[in-house]
């Protein structure tokens, strides 16, 4: 832990479990409001990572959320045991999906995901394997 | 504007979260693409929708919107409404087509 991160965790999430979509979002919002970070950051953490985690829904079989918090930083280190993303610059496309009719009937699965998590976040890094799984790292500062 | 001026104003039938109809509405959002949702709206809108599924509470609740407005009278799922009532989200729902919800809204909020 750097001397910024005052609060460090890990959350799984279950792939292919809808129903509980949006829980551990829901804990990191909270968490962050009480480490005393502000609005924006809040905000922008929980955008990011419940795209995060309907991406582990949607796709993996399990995945994971690190996060580790100060009041004025986020470091937010999701990965999942899932299929892996073939051409990462594609995926990245707003717009562009390989959700399943099921998951876009509900409304995901919009192609804004990574799009979101990348535009919400100040540092926003992708790798991906096939058949591997994917690793995204997402760090949210104060003041942009 | 109270979201209670709002049910009245438009006849909404209240599902859930009824103690939570003093709270104040400064904006709405319109959407079916939970991604535009999370995104884009803002804290104490009024979301209207014709997703019923659960995680529209899980959506509202994240981005602290003041309530859902089911349009053309879809009902919503049991387990939408439980998870409402868990989080104190106000679940509604309006007979009327979205299109005509947005607009009374909308001059309700901007006279």
């Amino acid at each position: 832990m750097s001397e910024e991160t005052r609060y460090e965790d890990f959350f799984s999430v279950e792939g292919g479990n809808f129903r509980n979509a949006g829980q551990v979002s829901s804990r990191i919002k909270n968490i962050l409001k009480e480490l005393g970070c502000n609005s924006d950051m809040v905000r922008r953490a929980a955008i990011v990572t419940y795209e995060a985690e309907i991406n582990i829904v949607s796709y993996a079989k399990k995945g994971f959320i690190h996060l580790q918090a100060g009041p004025h930083r986020v470091l937010i280190e999701v990965s999942d045991e899932g299929p892996g993303i073939p051409d990462i610059e594609l995926a990245m496309q707003e717009g562009y999906s390989t959700a399943s009719p099921m998951v876009r009937e509900m409304g995901f699965g919009a192609g804004m995901g990574l799009a979101n998590m990348k535009r919400f976040s100040d540092y926003f890094d992708i790798q991906s394997k096939v058949n591997e799984g994917t690793r995204v790292v997402m760090q949210i500062d104060q003041a942009r | 504007m109270k979201l209670e001026d709002i049910v009245e104003s438009l006849k909404l039938r209240v599902k859930c979260g009824s103690e939570n109809l003093k709270r104040d509405v400064t904006g709405g959002f319109v959407g079916d693409l939970l991604s535009d949702v999370i995104a884009n709206s803002r804290e104490g809108d009024i979301w209207i929708t014709r997703q019923i599924h659960q995680n529209i509470v899980a959506v509202a609740s994240l981005k602290d919107i003041a309530g859902i407005i089911l349009v053309q009278g879809s009902e919503p799922a049991a387990d939408t409404i439980a998870r409402a009532e868990q989080e104190g989200i106000p679940l509604l729902v309006a007979d009327m087509p979205g299109f005509e919800v947005a607009g009374k809204i909308f001059r309700m909020l901007n006279p």
